[in-house]
């Protein structure tokens, strides 16, 4: 499949009084259409960050894109005009936020918001973007859609203002969704049909879709690619099986640990990851994660390790062999 | 919906037969009452003319409820507002005379306000700590702490004796010359809405900052809309609510303003009579005059409350 989007060693930094934090230090990946990929990590580790800005949307200041390269269908977007990237967003990349509670615009019409990218980017006028909001959100299954357009996002359970969010980012026919924690603020029960819904919708329309999430059990589900990063940086990626049955980095392997697993035998503990993750601003020398790491040796104290292929696209940033 | 506003609306009365009663009492406790203000200004030679009869006369004679109540009665049954005890004239008709101006120089010094304190509050906002904003702030800093009379008796003065130009105070009928009319208050509307600007300004700037950082408004931006959009349909009319609130609350100050600006401009409007009563001691002018006001400060608090159901749809639910 053809490639849609690749990024190159992707910087960006957050300026604060006297230090810097690295939110994402040096994040290449690829994305071919149509394809799920998940980005995996714990809060903190750059996956939002990472999101934010393939659409540019890191607040300047205190926020910036210091280096890389984000080419989307053969496009740097960090070389194009603002207006540009504004044709973009919205239109070409579509993004759901985490919290569907706050992230609808309480004083507008649920059919309002969903109708807004389309009148923007494909010209229509608010009547048919009505209209087409409507169609929207019965395929997101909202029961009686003619209604709902009319309503306001306090009138929405979080569930149904996810869906809508997601009817807004499918307004325009785009070719990559990012969703970033879409599920997070949801009952579990919500979750699982949200990511459903997702994957249906999204292959029905050749949608690609970055998913952000820190739950692995979403992953081996629903993405076909997986990125693990920690502080800033991808330390493991290749395909949900290589990454769920093969995991090399220790990290990948605590978190596959800490995931409780429906076949284990109920006395069985869960392994948290042991300690916090480092504070972005401050990222030891070596491995970012060699203070955590059960494996760690001398020269991962002093030596950042670099991805390394382990077989085909699976690569890993260890210098450990773990298996 | 329209319950509530009936309650609303009762709840008036008793507020102002409140506020009334305490306006009316004080006055009259006041040294120096209305009987010492005419003998000092006319030569009451004639003996028989005594302060009794004279507050016999002018039925001030009784305690201070029984004149109320019976001040009340009569608004109550006949719609009577009483007389000026000095010219005889419908305190009624001395009130209707002089409202408009008034309220034609509230309603500029509102709106100029508003011109100036929702763009300048809005542009601090969204440029935070540029150069514009601190011009923005310094501005709204002024706004409050220059006084209006002490900027309206600048204006009077410093470019009559600099220039020899002064602001237009003949006062000429919206009806025969809207220009003219609309200069006489522009500049008085100008000093009186500038005060009210930077209080307003502030909030505005403040309330805009703090939906910016709104998880809906980063919704926007990542919908590819453009700035002008993103800011005023999406993030001005949530911050409106607070800044609403703050003009309600500015329109008794703004009563009080205007009070002082028609005597530095010479304005024939309700504050105007409003001094000449006080110094007068013109009983039935004064009471009327804040039981007019009192109705019309009461009735912006409703509108300003009704206002939010427009704002804020979930108020418009309940």
């Amino acid at each position: 499949m053809p490639q849609l989007l690749k990024v190159r060693n992707l910087q960006t930094q957050f300026f604060a009084r006297d230090s810097i934090v690295k939110a994402v230090d040096g994040v290449s990946f690829d994305l071919n259409e149509g394809e799920t990929l998940a980005l995996v990590g714990e809060s903190g580790c750059g996956k939002s960050v990472t999101a934010m800005s393939i659409l540019r949307l890191i607040p300047n200041p205190p926020g910036k894109i210091v280096g890389g390269e984000i080419f989307f269908q053969g496009r740097d977007l960090l070389k194009i005009s603002e207006d540009e990237v504004r044709d973009i967003r919205g239109n070409d990349i579509a993004m759901v936020f985490q919290e569907p509670m706050t992230s609808l615009n309480p004083s507008l019409t649920i059919g309002r918001q969903i109708s807004e990218p389309m009148e923007v980017h494909k010209g229509i006028t608010l009547k048919k973007g009505l209209l087409r909001a409507k169609d929207l959100l019965g395929k997101v299954n909202i029961a009686a859609p003619e209604r709902r357009i009319h309503d306001y996002p306090h009138q929405f359970s979080g569930g149904m203002r996810q869906r809508a969010m997601i009817a807004m980012g499918l307004g325009c026919n785009p070719k990559l969704i990012i969703a970033d924690e879409p599920t997070t603020a949801l009952d579990v029960t919500v979750q699982a049909q949200l990511l459903e819904l997702m994957k249906n919708l999204t292959r029905e329309y050749g949608t690609a879709l970055i998913l952000i999430t820190h739950n692995l059990g979403v992953v081996a589900r629903y993405a076909d690619r997986v990125n693990v990063m920690y502080a800033g940086r991808i330390v493991e990626k290749g395909t949900a099986h290589e990454i769920y049955d093969d995991p090399r980095h220790p990290y990948t392997i605590g978190l596959l640990k800490s995931v409780p697993q429906l076949d284990q035998d109920v006395k069985t503990r869960l392994v948290p990851v042991r300690g916090q993750p480092p504070d972005l601003s401050k990222v030891p020398e070596g491995c970012a994660f060699y203070p955590r790491c059960d494996f760690a040796t001398e020269r991962c104290r002093k030596e950042s390790p670099v991805l390394e292929t382990v077989s085909g696209n699976h690569e890993k940033a260890c210098w450990i062999d773990v298996k | 919906m329209y319950a509530y506003i009936l309650r609303r609306l009762l709840t008036i009365i008793p507020t102002l037969i409140i506020a009334s009663f305490i306006v009316f009492s004080l006055i009259r406790l006041v040294p120096g009452d209305v009987i010492d203000m005419m003998v000092s200004q006319h030569d009451i030679g004639d003996a028989e003319v005594t302060r009794a009869t004279l507050e016999k006369a002018m039925g001030l004679d009784k305690p201070i409820y029984i004149q109320f109540g019976a001040w009340l009665g009569k608004i109550a049954l006949h719609g009577d507002f009483g007389d000026s005890l000095w010219k005889g004239t419908a305190v009624a008709d001395e009130i209707l005379a002089r409202a408009p101006v008034t309220f034609e120089l509230g309603l500029i010094a509102l709106t100029i306000g508003l011109l100036l304190a929702l763009p300048i509050g809005i542009y601090s906002a969204i440029r935070q700590d540029t150069i514009g904003d601190y011009i923005g702030r310094t501005v709204a800093i002024l706004g409050m702490a220059i006084p209006a009379f002490w900027l309206g008796t600048m204006i009077m003065v410093y470019p009559a004796s600099w220039w020899g130009w002064s602001p237009s105070i003949k006062l000429v009928p919206f009806s025969e010359d809207p220009i003219g009319n609309l200069k006489t208050f522009l500049v008085p509307g100008t000093v009186l809405g500038f005060a009210l600007a930077g209080v307003t300004m502030r909030m505005t700037r403040a309330m805009m900052l703090e939906v910016l950082r709104q998880d809906y408004i980063r919704t926007a931006w990542a919908k590819g809309l453009k700035e002008k959009v993103v800011i005023l349909r999406h993030a001005l009319k949530n911050s409106l609510i607070p800044v609403v609130t703050l003009i309600g609350l500015q329109v008794p100050i703004l009563v009080g303003g205007t009070i002082v600006i028609e005597q530095i401009f010479v304005l024939p409007g309700m504050g105007l009579l409003m001094l000449e009563a006080v110094n007068q001691r013109d009983y039935p002018i004064i009471a009327g005059v804040m039981l007019f006001i009192g109705l019309v400060v009461l009735f912006v608090n409703l509108m300003v409350d009704m206002s939010y159901g427009w704002l804020d749809p979930k108020v418009r639910h309940k």
